[in-house]
């Protein structure tokens, strides 16, 4: 019976964060390690992930970054309206598709949506967005707690785990169940630090655990390397400064307002 | 079914709850307005706080995931600030105003409940020019000033304001307009402005001034196939006004947009024969904010398997 879950949200081919992550669950122990898609994005190198998933038994979902990619289409699917917004993604997306190898792009191609596993009694579910769509944002300001325990009822789920949005958090539900938003890994969450978060799923002590990990790594040299890869020296000061720059439009008011931007 | 004959379409998912709040009654007459509001439409009546109360616990085991109120001018309605206040125990809350009638002891007591609540409160407020000459055209003499007074409180509270402008420049002045809204709104002192523009729906006051819709405006069963339906309000949500629920809240004026008198009764394939149904189509989400992100779509989930 698995007691232990790693989570990965989005990695944005921060490979060095990667890297470090993976260590330090294999320090810490876990029964499985899930990635909950969005392989690719934002970062330099994004071939430079998928050795390190590979190595580590990784088990990765689908983001709507990877079935574009995969599937290379136009652009990464995520909705912005904003011309900025939308100007920042597409470089990214551009920058993303040119240099992720055909072999894997066939690898996110072929990634499934979502993964059931059992944690202890607990059956959970892991998805993307959630689990009716790939890119809808479960932002914690503007998701009620009545629509989640609809979710786990009609997906028959326990614990409901989930990323895209690139927040963590934590709510528990009705009956025991759980939502967690296992943030992201890739880039630091809009709060003014560097260090970026992976998410610990424990059964203990008869019930579930969440346990947010912060996770430091050699920032400097990942910002490094995207001046050297040219890309936009917006994306560098979030890896620098640990506050978004860009694709803000999508962010209701409360998590926006914890930014300067 | 011919193409002709306009196609149904059913609640796939009721995540979106609007209410009505304020009726027809409004302070402004808006040359665009979808429902004619203005200060003697009495047509729709507002609701109660007790009204609104008893709407939030019937919705509570269906599970919406985010409320909106609109109007008329939803401060017109004396409860709205205690409505917004117990709404947000309940979940997320948008409201849709002028922004030219507040109170600053109402916005200290809504900055306070957004505070002490996991959710968040977004005010939406309409403007429709990035000037004077643009806006009070259509809006009415001194709204433009108003309402930006109105959205400078909002900022100067705490709150960061969604400026929603209907869409009345030419397609090909986008760029500019927009860019234009932001200078305005920077130099007046909303450092980080949000923006949401709106398609104009030809139907109410905006009929008279843009001249409606043609007959061919309209959406055909052809059309919907490999359409993403989540594109529509009326897949994801519903209305309450003062008559009961209706399908969403642009087509309230039309005798088949009121569907049931309880939500649950609501669910029912509403048949898409409005000329708004063509600019909900060709537009896509039009009425909710930009945090909401894609709605969702129909159909069952891919199933689970390993990688490779």
């Amino acid at each position: 019976m698995r007691q232990r879950i790693a989570c990965l949200g989005g990695i944005y081919s921060n490979y060095l964060a990667l890297e470090r992550a993976l260590a330090d669950i294999r320090h810490r122990g876990a029964d499985q390690i899930v990635c909950l898609g969005d392989l690719g994005a934002f970062g330099p190198h994004p071939d430079r992930v998928f050795p390190l998933l590979a190595e580590y038994q990784v088990t990765c979902l689908q983001g709507n970054y990877d079935d574009s990619i995969g599937n290379e289409l136009n652009d990464c699917q995520c909705g912005y309206t904003d011309p900025r917004d939308n100007h920042f993604a597409q470089i990214s997306y551009d920058y993303t598709l040119a240099n992720t190898a055909a072999t894997h792009r066939r690898f996110l191609q072929r990634l499934p949506a979502q993964l059931r596993l059992t944690l202890g009694p607990l059956r959970v579910l892991f998805c993307h967005g959630s689990p009716r769509r790939v890119n809808e944002f479960l932002w914690q300001s503007t998701t009620s707690t009545a629509f989640l325990e609809r979710l786990a009822s009609e997906h028959q789920a326990d614990v409901l785990a989930a990323t895209h949005t690139g927040v963590k958090w934590h709510r528990r539900l009705d009956k025991h169940r759980h939502f967690v938003n296992v943030g992201c890994l890739g880039r630091p969450e809009n709060d003014g630090h560097q260090h970026v978060w992976y998410t610990m799923l424990e059964w203990r002590q008869g019930q579930l655990q969440v346990d947010f990990v912060p996770l430091q790594y050699d920032f400097r040299r990942l910002a490094r390397e995207m001046r050297e890869e040219r890309l936009p020296e917006e994306f560098v000061e979030t890896i620098l400064t640990g506050w978004w720059t860009t694709c803000l439009e999508i962010l209701p008011s409360k998590e926006r307002r914890r930014g300067p931007h | 079914m011919t193409d002709h004959q306009p196609p149904h379409i059913g609640l796939a998912s009721l995540d979106q709850l609007w209410f009505q709040v304020a009726g027809t009654l409004c302070n402004l007459t808006c040359h665009h307005c979808f429902i004619s509001c203005s200060p003697h439409n009495d047509s729709f009546g507002s609701l109660s706080l007790e009204m609104v109360k008893q709407r939030l616990r019937e919705s509570l085991p269906l599970g919406i995931k985010e409320y909106y109120f609109t109007g008329g001018e939803p401060f017109l309605n004396p409860d709205m600030t205690a409505i917004l206040v117990e709404t947000l125990r309940y979940g997320p809350a948008t409201v849709l105003t002028n922004g030219t009638i507040w109170k600053d002891d109402w916005l200290e007591q809504l900055a306070h409940a957004e505070q002490a609540s996991e959710y968040s409160l977004e005010f939406r407020v309409s403007i429709d020019g990035f000037s004077p000459q643009t806006n009070d055209p259509i809006r009415g003499r001194g709204t433009f000033d108003r309402a930006l007074k109105g959205i400078m409180r909002l900022v100067d509270t705490g709150f960061l304001p969604i400026i929603t402008a209907a869409r009345t420049w030419p397609d090909r002045q986008e760029r500019e307009v927009l860019e234009a809204f932001r200078t305005m709104l920077q130099d007046a002192g909303y450092r980080r402005p949000r923006l949401k523009i709106l398609p104009t729906l030809k139907i109410g006051a905006e009929q008279q001034r843009s001249g409606g819709y043609m007959p061919l405006d309209r959406v055909t069963t052809a059309m919907l196939e490999g359409y993403d339906r989540s594109q529509l309000v009326c897949h994801h949500s519903r209305t309450i006004t003062d008559r009961g629920v209706h399908v969403c809240p642009i087509l309230i004026d039309a005798p088949d947009s009121l569907l049931s008198q309880s939500l649950a009764d609501s669910a029912v394939p509403f048949r898409l024969s409005h000329g708004a149904c063509y600019t909900c189509y060709q537009y896509g989400a039009i009425c909710t904010n930009p945090s909401a992100g894609p709605a969702p779509q129909i159909g069952p989930p891919s199933p689970s398997q390993s990688p490779p």
